[in-house]
């Protein structure tokens, strides 16, 4: 039962994104190439002087990435830090230092690690005008990232990768805001709450007294699933039934999180001329989404023990109405995006379970990974592994008719190491610290144990990352994990798109050859088992220690 | 050749001593390479040198500091910090023999190249008169050392003589034997003038007398160099190996990343893992085989090219050359012998075929080029021998650019006979008095005009005697004639994908039927120097990866654009600077082997590389629950090859480290098979032979040699 249930639901989410795969991504083309700017977009670029035709090099494109983050970074901090100077901030205190860092870096950072419960610690202002509007852009950052690298594998000698500015303001208001407008009806359809109530004092019928939280939820958790952002309104995220109230709305939730990063492959196949290679990448994420979802699922319905065998499945930390399928399908896309949002509480999946979600980050992201962040990711892969096809057939590694260097290989080689780095540094830093250490151990963990270090695991992963979710039971709400997550998703994010930006403009600077006889075969099925063994081989092994000593070492113990 | 007679004599003589000269130096070399300083050239290998030399610090520590440790909840045997020490070291030297063994092959080469470069006694001109005294017959000579010698001089070369350095002959013709450098043992022409003036060091002059003019001291040529190189004194990383260097880097940072964080990541839970299984964890993880083995790949690949006769001057030129798309074929001298040869005689105007054949050996007695050579040996060979007065009789009309005509005046009756271009000769039967009649112009025309088209070129050759009617008698049909292996080679390099195209200064009448006959894909006519240049450029800015081969000094600027110039060793000075490889026996052909090889050297790496990945994924399921396997029984499920022990495991991977160098060796040295299939298929067999060999190997491998280290007490 359970099995035909999972297929169904996989087979439709397939279907919807198979469908949306062609015009999503044949528009979200036409938004970044076309030359013709909306009245609007117009207004916005005289507001804040920038030409809209002049074209970066990807140094000033990375600088403009920078100076708008950091912009965002700050007055995120500031508007935590004052909202109870501000109207609707629902009488709620200053947010802390340590945590309005955190969470401001978080939601820069497109992670949505939060540390806080949200319902407890910002009003509907910070929600709005602070956690939302970054919501869009930073969706928009990864996104323009992104394409620029698309543009340095399209481009022929120019050296520059378009204009950030255009870029960032063409992705928010033609792809990010209309769809998440129709999505946020579609959720209101659906029961998702929206309005500026505060929270409502209620006698239940057993005469105890309840505080039913409200607020504009339903255009918050538009963006949260479509920009790949996850931060929820309330703490239980997507299992707050004021946030995911049914199970068609929890389809509705998962096809937002995938449909972008999806239909990326289309855009990149259109902008390069080379539709195959798109098909090549689509099929790459659609294979690890498949076997994570496989995966996941099968460890979930055949938990051991009698309560699973009862319930049909390990339905502890899962909602009733989502079930074992809704559940484990909600956090292959949350962990293969850089969603971050969770219908289930992931520490309570059976070990082995868990530990697939961890690896689905481990992976880089790239099933299909966070809008933007997850094609400029799998691009630097499938560099990789055009590498090891031009020494394996004896040719030139060439990939779109871009000469494959040592420049090229060097930032490349350099962005593999980001992730492990900081999330293995960051962990042992943090334990190597006896205070730090006693803290993480007598009153972060939640469990004691092999769980307990899954549990910090999990969230130094998921910041470095930039997913967000976390393995609940972890609470990571003190100075020092504030402040040291908040670094390591910083460094996260904007490490790579900095070598991110460094690639795309060495390719960029490159004429494209068109010369066939150099072609090698890169969009057939063997490319694609390659690819996939590249970004296997180059996160896994470098956790699997660690995964001996949490999942495993729980799992098979 | 030298290094196959060396191997042959070893063989039948001293076995023990041809042993050792194989492996006796290389391992000598081997230990001289663990040198940290030597070491740390190469990232990864620096990373195993440090955790041997930490394992062995560990291992004498450990009396003191108290007995094994217990590691990851597991005690260790005794003695066992010493087995990876020991292991680790044997490692390193398994992976500095293959360099040094790859080193000594090349050396064992270029040491017969070297010998012959050796100083000897030059005849050194003093006040060299080039006006007067072009042959230096007259002037003051001075036996000198060559090693004296400087650019500029001028030496003198008899019989016998020895060419003491690299030069460039500046009067004279004589053969010489170059034996000693392209392994050729007909004798080769080396004269003034032209492109076959350059004469190599160490070479003997077999006859006459030629002035050369020293173009670089001894020791210094652009040969001397790329036997430098040859020898690994001086390699330098080609980029795609440079490129794979930083990813193998990356990758071993990670791992050296796990190493110093496993421990304090697992304190939570568990005790922490000691020094030398730690160790042993990053030597076993980080691609030891491919960092050990890529420069034995490079050297390999050179010496691969020397065997051939082909002189390099960077490891950079040979990965280029796998990438060449499009190759520049020289019509003169590449294609064709260079020289026209008559090959055929026309009648016309009713003339008799004997008449004709006289007249043209007449015209061509003076007539030393190759179209006056090839003209009297095709007239004898149809029967015709002037006796030897008519040789000597008459005044000879030597060819000039103003008449462009050359003949001879016959003293006996005074009839003169004359050969040259069509407008020339019919020029000239006007001048003297006699206007073709209309008909026999015709027919003229249309022979000329059939030759033309066909490639080749017309002379008429036309009499008059002293007081009759000048006549036409007929055409000599001249043809550049191809050389036999030629279009065999160019069938060869479009099997490897390769387009050629062929280069000529003729017209392009003449340059199309040379390119049908010889099969080119394309070809350019009445080219320049500066339309060679262009059409590189062009070429390259399609995306294509240019080689071309020449030997001229106005080749040379084409040469330095193509990503890969081949120059001729009998080439001249500035055409071997430019060039970044230089062929000995001046095979202008020899670019579909060098594309073979730099094809085979890539693909060797990406075998290599993929067969290390592949490892190191069993190496994982080997060593990664061994860790912890104390503290945590149920990692024991992992243990999937069912090795006898933590302890066993980590020392058999260890081990297996020694025994995969080892294989590998001979597959770096000779190199894969590289095949012409399609690409898909040749992926799909690649990546199903490495990947999964690679997988398969150390599997038996770590099982097997877990087997025995089993019996070892204790383990």
């Amino acid at each position: 039962m359970g099995w035909l249930l999972a297929v169904a639901t996989g087979a439709t989410m397939a279907v919807l994104l198979g469908v949306l795969y062609r015009p999503l991504g044949d528009y979200m083309a036409w938004v970044f190439t076309t030359s013709k700017d909306w009245t609007i977009e117009r207004w916005l670029f005289r507001l804040v002087g920038v030409n809209s035709k002049s074209e970066q090099s990807w140094q000033a494109y990375l600088r403009a990435v920078l100076t708008f983050s950091a912009v965002g970074l700050v007055g995120l901090y500031f508007l935590q830090r004052t909202q109870h100077l501000l109207p609707y901030s629902l009488g709620l205190p200053p947010v802390p230092e340590d945590l309005a860092f955190n969470t401001a870096a978080s939601f820069v950072g497109n992670t949505n690690w939060q540390s806080y419960s949200p319902e407890h610690t910002v009003g509907y202002l910070v929600q709005m005008a602070g956690l939302s509007v970054q919501n869009f852009v930073s969706a928009a950052v990864g996104l323009a990232v992104a394409i620029a690298l698309v543009r340095g594998f399209a481009s022929r000698r120019t050296g520059t990768l378009g204009n950030f500015w255009v870029d960032l303001v063409r992705g928010t208001l033609r792809i990010l805001l209309p769809l998440s407008v129709l999505a946020a009806v579609i959720l209101l359809a659906g029961g998702v709450v929206q309005n500026f109530n505060g929270f409502t004092e209620v006698t239940t019928v057993t005469g105890g007294t309840q505080s039913i939280p409200g607020g504009p939820v339903a255009s918050q958790e538009a963006i949260k699933m479509l920009g790949t952002n996850g931060g929820g309104f309330f703490n239980a995220n997507s299992a707050h039934p004021f946030e995911n109230p049914a199970p068609w709305t929890n389809l509705v939730q998962i096809f937002l999180l995938l449909v972008i990063p999806f239909a990326l492959p289309r855009t990149f196949g259109r902008m390069v001329d080379d539709h195959r290679m798109g098909y090549a990448i689509v099929a790459t994420m659609a294979v690890f989404f498949v076997a994570v979802f496989t995966l996941l699922t099968i460890f979930e319905l055949s938990g051991n023990g009698t309560a699973p065998q009862l319930a049909g499945g390990a339905m502890e930390g899962k909602e009733q109405r989502f079930g074992v399928v809704g559940s484990t399908l909600f956090a292959s896309a949350t962990t293969g995006t850089s969603g971050g949002a969770a219908n289930s509480m992931h520490g309570s999946y059976t070990a082995l379970g868990g530990m697939i979600a961890v690896l689905n980050m481990l992976l880089g992201e790239v099933s299909p990974g966070g809008v933007g962040a997850g094609l400029y990711t799998i691009l630097v892969m499938a560099v990789i592994a055009v590498f090891l096809t031009g020494l394996l057939l004896g040719r030139a590694p060439v990939f779109l008719g871009k000469r494959i260097g040592v420049r090229e290989l060097k930032l490349t080689s350099l962005f593999i190491l980001v992730m492990p780095t900081l999330a293995l540094v960051g962990m042992a830093v943090s334990l190597a610290i006896p205070a730090v250490h006693d803290e993480i151990v007598g009153t972060a963990m939640g469990n004691p144990g092999s769980h307990g270090l899954s549990e910090v695991m999990y969230a130094f992963v998921s910041a470095a990352i930039n997913n967000g979710s976390a393995f609940a039971g972890f609470n990571a709400n003190t100075p020092w994990l504030n402040t040291t997550l908040g670094v390591i998703i910083l460094l996260g994010r904007f490490v790579p798109i900095a070598l991110v930006l460094a690639l795309a403009g060495s390719f960029a600077s490159q004429d494209r050859a068109a010369s066939q006889a150099a072609e090698l075969p890169l969009h057939r099925p063997q490319f694609v088992g390659l690819l996939v063994g590249v970004i296997v081989f180059v996160s896994v092994p470098t956790f699997f220690p660690i995964l001996t000593l949490g999942p495993l070492a729980e799992g098979l113990g | 050749m030298t290094i196959i007679r060396r191997f042959k004599r070893g063989a039948g003589q001293r076995r023990l001593q041809s042993f050792l000269r194989t492996f006796g130096l290389p391992l000598r070399g081997a230990i001289r390479k663990l040198d940290p300083r030597v070491q740390r050239r190469n990232p990864v290998l620096f990373v195993v040198w440090c955790g041997a030399a930490l394992t062995t610090v560990v291992a004498f520590a450990e009396p003191f500091i108290g007995g094994p440790a217990l590691s990851g909840g597991t005690v260790l045997p005794p003695g066992f910090s010493w087995a990876i020490a020991v292991w680790l070291w044997l490692t390193l030297l398994a992976a500095n023999i293959a360099e040094a063994l790859a080193e000594g092959r090349g050396r064992s080469h270029t040491t017969s190249l070297r010998l012959m470069r050796e100083s000897t006694t030059a005849h050194r001109v003093r006040r060299y008169d080039e006006t007067n005294d072009p042959g230096a017959h007259s002037t003051d000579v001075r036996d000198v050392n060559s090693a004296e010698l400087q650019p500029g001089d001028m030496v003198v070369l008899t019989v016998g003589g020895v060419v003491p350095a690299d030069g460039e002959v500046v009067w004279g013709i004589a053969s010489v034997d170059e034996s000693a450098i392209t392994g050729e043992s007909a004798p080769v022409i080396r004269e003034s003038g032209g492109d076959r003036s350059a004469v190599t060091g160490g070479t003997r002059v077999l006859s006459d007398r030629i002035v050369v003019r020293v173009t670089a001291p001894i020791g210094d040529t652009v040969v001397d160099r790329m036997i430098d190189l040859a020898e690994g004194a001086r390699r330098q990383k080609a980029p795609n190996e440079l490129a794979l260097s930083a990813l193998l880097a990356s990758f071993s940072i990670s791992f050296v990343l796990i190493a110093l964080t496993v421990n304090t990541i697992a304190s939570p839970v568990a005790g922490p893992v000691s020094v030398p299984v730690l160790v042993a964890l990053v030597a076993c993880l980080v691609p030891t085989e491919i960092a050990a083995l890529l420069s034995v790949t490079g050297i390999a690949g050179m010496y691969r090219l020397l065997q051939r006769n082909v002189l390099l001057d960077s490891g950079h030129a040979l990965e280029t050359a796998g990438d060449i798309t499009t190759v520049l074929l020289d019509k003169t001298g590449t294609i064709t012998q260079g020289d026209r040869r008559a090959t055929r005689f026309v009648p016309v105007a009713g003339t008799s075929e004997d008449e004709l054949l006289r007249a043209a050996a007449l015209s061509s007695l003076s007539d030393p080029t190759p179209e006056g050579t090839s003209t009297i040996e095709l007239t004898r060979r149809h029967g015709i021998v002037l006796d030897a007065d008519a040789s000597r009789a008459g005044r000879s009309v030597p060819f000039s650019a103003l008449t462009r005509m050359s003949g001879r005046d016959l003293d006996d009756d005074g009839t003169s006979v004359r050969k040259g271009a069509e407008s020339a000769i019919l020029g000239w039967l006007k001048h003297t008095g006699t206007q073709q009649s209309r008909p026999v112009v015709d027919e003229l025309r249309s022979v000329t005009a059939a030759i033309a088209r066909s490639g080749g070129t017309p002379l008429v050759v036309a009499s008059k005697p002293a007081n009759g009617p000048g006549r036409v008698l007929g055409v000599i049909h001249l043809k550049d004639v191809v050389k036999d292996t030629v279009p065999a080679r160019v069938n060869q390099l479009r099997l490897l994908g390769i387009r050629t195209v062929m280069v000529t200064g003729d017209n392009p009448l003449t340059a199309a039927a040379i390119a049908k006959e010889v099969g080119v894909d394309d070809f350019l006519g009445d080219a320049t120097p500066k339309d060679k240049l262009d059409l590189i450029k062009r070429e390259q800015a399609a995306g294509h990866f240019v080689a071309m081969s020449g030997d001229g000094t106005n080749d040379a600027p084409a040469l330095a654009q193509a990503d890969v110039g081949v120059a001729m060793n009998t080439g001249t000075a500035a055409a071997k600077e430019a060039a970044n490889m230089i062929v000995l026996d001046d095979d202008p052909t020899k670019l579909v082997e060098i594309i073979e090889v730099g094809r085979r050297q890539m693909a060797t790496r990406g075998a290599l590389t993929t067969f290390n990945i592949a490892n190191d994924l069993v190496r994982y399921v080997a060593l990664f629950p061994a860790l912890f396997v104390g503290v945590f029984p149920g990692l024991g499920a992992l243990n999937i090859l069912g090795l006898h022990s933590p302890a066993s495991a980590i020392l058999s991977t260890v081990i297996f480290s020694v025994v995969v160098i080892a294989i590998l060796i001979p597959l770096a040295l000779i190199g894969v098979p590289y095949r012409l299939t399609n690409l898909a298929q040749a992926l799909n067999r690649n990546l199903l032979l490495y990947g999964l060999g690679g997988i398969l190997v150390p599997v038996v491998g770590i099982k097997a040699i877990d087997l025995i280290v089993a019996l070892i007490p204790g383990y």
